[in-house]
Formats: C-alpha cells, structure tokens, sequence
C-alpha cells in the first residue's frame, strides 16, 4: 500500500509528467504543436507567395482573391475539421488544411502589400542593371518587402498555434488543446492550466524565433531599431 | 457526395424540426450568445477606440492588444474559466467578449486615426465643439472601419459561440459536440454547415450595413 501511495506519488513530481488518459507525452504535445501550426504556416505562405504576387500584377484580381480568402476565414474551424473529418478521416491532415487555408487570409494581404511597398524606381534600377525576372525577385523584391511578409507571417504562426487547439474537438490533434478538453473530462484543472500556459508560452517563443529569423534576413534594417 | 447525404439525412431528421432540439431553438441561442457578446464588447471597446482615436493616443497600446487577441486560445479560454469558476453562461460569455474586444478596438482606433485632418480642421473652424466633431465628423468618416472591426469581432464571436456547447450550452455547437459523441455524423454535418453558414450569413449582414450606414461619399473613392 505504501509502496503504491510512493510510487504514484513519484510520477506526479514533475508537472510535465502528463496522466496515462492524455497518450501523448508533454515533448510529443509540442511535437504536434509545432509540426502541425508551423507546418501550416509554411504551407500557406507556399500558397500566397504566387497568389500574392499573381495579385499584385493584375491588379482585378485582388478584390476577389481577399473576397474568398475572408470568407474561408468567417468559417468556423470546428466546422471545417468536423466536415473534413469525411475526407481525410481524424488526423492531423484533418487540422492541417483548415489551418493553411486560415493562415491565406493573414498571408495574401501580408504578401501584396509587402510587394507593393517596394518603389517602383528600385526595381527599375535592378531591370536597368539587367536583372532577370527570377534575379530581380528574389534579390531585389523579396527582400524589401520581407518586414511586411514576415509582420504577416508571425500573426499567421501564432494564430495557428491557438487555433489548432480547437482540433482537440475532433480527437487527440488539438496539440497543447487536448489538455483542455481531457482536463475538463476527467477534472484535473492542473492540466488545463499546464496547456494553456505552454501553448503562450510556445506561442511567445515562436514569435521571438521569427523575429531573429527576420533580424537575419534584413542586416541592413537592423540599425534601424524602430520596426517589428 | 457523401457529406450532401449526411446532411440530407440531418434536415430530413423530424428531431430537429421542433422542440428543444429544432435547428430553430438552437439558432436562437447561438444568436442570443453572440449578440450579447458583441453588444458586451461593443460597449466596452467603442468608446475606448473613439477616445484613443480621437486624442491620437495609445497606438501602441492597441496593436498590442490586437496581437494578443490573435493569439488567445479562445477553447482553453472558455474551458480554464468553466473549470475554476463555474458552467454558468455568463462565465462563458467572458471569451467570447474578449475575442470580440480587439478587432474592434483596432479598427475603430485606425478609422478615427485616418479621418482627414482637415475635415476635423474645417468641423472646428465651424464652431463645433469636441463631442460634436465626434459624433458628426470623425464618425461617419470612419464609419467603414468601424462596421469592419464589428464584423470581424462578430465573425469571430459567432464562431466561438459553437464551443459554448464544450462546456454544457446550447447553440449549433451543441449538434457537433452531440454527433461527435454519439458517432452520429449526420448530426455533426448538419451542424457544421449550419454554424458555417451563420458565419457567412454574419458577414453578409455587415455587407448590408456598410452599403446602408456608409456615406456613398466615401466609397466612390
């Protein structure tokens, strides 16, 4: 009987030590976290990177492309999950494309004004220098418009990472949000409050990742401390 | 194919035709939980916004709201707050209030910003007090910013409200959670789409709004 009390009571000496009923251990939580959010992030920014551009060269195009973009996003994500849960049975997949197209609403506006805020004489510096199309993208365009994009894509990161909790509705892939709903069902608040604080927590990380990936990527704007 | 018979077999359901059950019993507490969080954040954030805009001050203050209120986890939110304190409604309306505050907040606080300086100039120059240059100016000048932070905030809430059935309320949620548990996935089709399509019916409505409400001099533009 002792021997029992100690043992369980050993297992409970770390926070991150998560009950049997969570089946999935507390680095397997941040797994899935960041896998499935980041990885939508990523997916999404492949999606509005030539939409974006394709936007910002015909110019009719936009109105249409942020008409779509904003009405996906008015969905519901429980709703989306639950209506793909038919197609893609429950698996992350089942989270991951919700979420990509969640992140096109924050991306494609992120990635056509990022173009558009590059002067036009730059690039006919770069064109007048004889830069290819390819060159004078990713050499001249991108990098001038990356603080915007990268504005963007942190909101998108960090949206995803919360909105991913409600995939918890539909099974264990809500990451850090299966702790809500498995604490509410088996009332251990410890749990709720362990999800919540590590999904900030995380959320705050990666934000600060991003913006040190973005400090790289721009040397010259980093005498200039004002922005981000 | 599959989800169109899912979700014939949902309507085709007598259960949800009347009663406590009916998909119209359920729309009106998923609008009632809605309405009374938008009006709840409306109140709160408004004047707030009208306040900072108009006085030029607390930029930074509200971006970092409006981040913040991206990134809140709306789910552990709803179900931290049922947990300690309790399941009753108005503990739960507490997310859906402040997811509803920031969109506001941001876009009131933007429109009031980026009303011409020389309107407001002309409005003083007329001899109007402050609170009239509020009310007949600085308002229906930034009129389609505002309808967009209430949209955003109402788009939101309405798809927030479904989780109030996580915690025990009603409202379409209630379809999904229900179907999810019971494995009855007709049910939990009839109630995404239904939650899905109250999304859109929301943004519509606020379309209707701004074509209503917003000076056509300012859309000309």
């Amino acid at each position: 009987m002792s021997a029992l009390i100690s043992t369980s009571a050993m297992s409970q000496t770390s926070v991150f030590d998560l009950p049997s009923y969570v089946q999935s251990s507390y680095l397997g939580l941040i797994r899935t976290q960041l896998v499935v959010s980041l990885g939508a992030t990523l997916a999404g920014l492949v999606i509005a990177l030539p939409l974006g551009q394709l936007c910002s060269r015909l110019p009719k195009l936009y109105p249409a492309t942020l008409g779509v973009v904003t009405l996906i996003y008015a969905i519901p994500s429980i709703a989306l999950f639950v209506l793909l849960i038919d197609i893609t049975g429950t698996s992350e997949t089942t989270v991951f494309i919700p979420l990509t197209l969640y992140t096109l609403a924050i991306l494609v506006p992120g990635v056509v004004d990022g173009i558009r805020s590059v002067p036009r004489n730059v690039l006919d510096a770069a064109d007048g220098m004889g830069y290819g199309r390819v060159r004078r993208y990713l050499a001249v365009e991108l990098p001038i418009a990356l603080p915007t994009l990268m504005a963007a894509i942190r909101v998108a990161a960090v949206s995803s990472l919360s909105l991913m909790s409600i995939g918890a509705t539909i099974g264990n892939f809500g990451g850090f949000g299966d702790l809500f709903l498995l604490g509410l069902k088996f009332f251990d608040n410890r749990l709720i409050w362990l999800g919540l604080i590590s999904l900030l927590v995380l959320s705050v990380l990666c934000d600060l990742l991003l913006r040190g990936v973005q400090r790289l990527l721009t040397p010259w704007a980093r005498s200039l401390r004002s922005f981000g | 194919m599959n989800l169109l018979t899912y979700l014939r077999q949902f309507f085709e359901n007598p259960a949800y035709r009347s009663g406590y059950d009916s998909i119209w019993n359920r729309l009106i507490e998923h609008c009632e939980y809605s309405l009374i969080a938008l009006l709840i954040a409306a109140a709160i954030a408004l004047p707030l916004a009208v306040l900072s805009g108009h006085s030029g001050r607390g930029d930074g203050t509200i971006s970092a709201v409006a981040v913040v209120g991206r990134a809140m986890p709306s789910l552990g939110l709803l179900v931290l707050l049922a947990a300690e304190l309790s399941l009753s409604l108005s503990v739960t309306m507490i997310p859906l209030v402040l997811l509803g505050i920031p969109p506001i907040l941001l876009y009131t606080h933007a429109g009031i910003r980026a009303v011409d300086p020389a309107a407001v100039d002309a409005a003083r120059g007329l001899g109007m007090t402050p609170w009239q240059t509020v009310r007949q100016v600085e308002i229906p000048a930034a009129l389609p910013l505002i309808l967009a932070g209430l949209r955003g905030a109402a788009v939101q809430i309405v798809a927030t409200a479904t989780l109030a059935a996580v915690v025990s309320f009603g409202g379409f949620g209630r379809y999904i959670i229900d179907g999810l548990y019971q494995y009855d996935y007709a049910q939990v089709v009839g109630g995404a789409v239904l939650v899905a399509a109250l999304s859109l019916l929301t943004l519509f409505v606020f379309w209707l709004l701004d074509r209503l409400f917003v000076s056509p001099g300012l859309r000309a533009r």
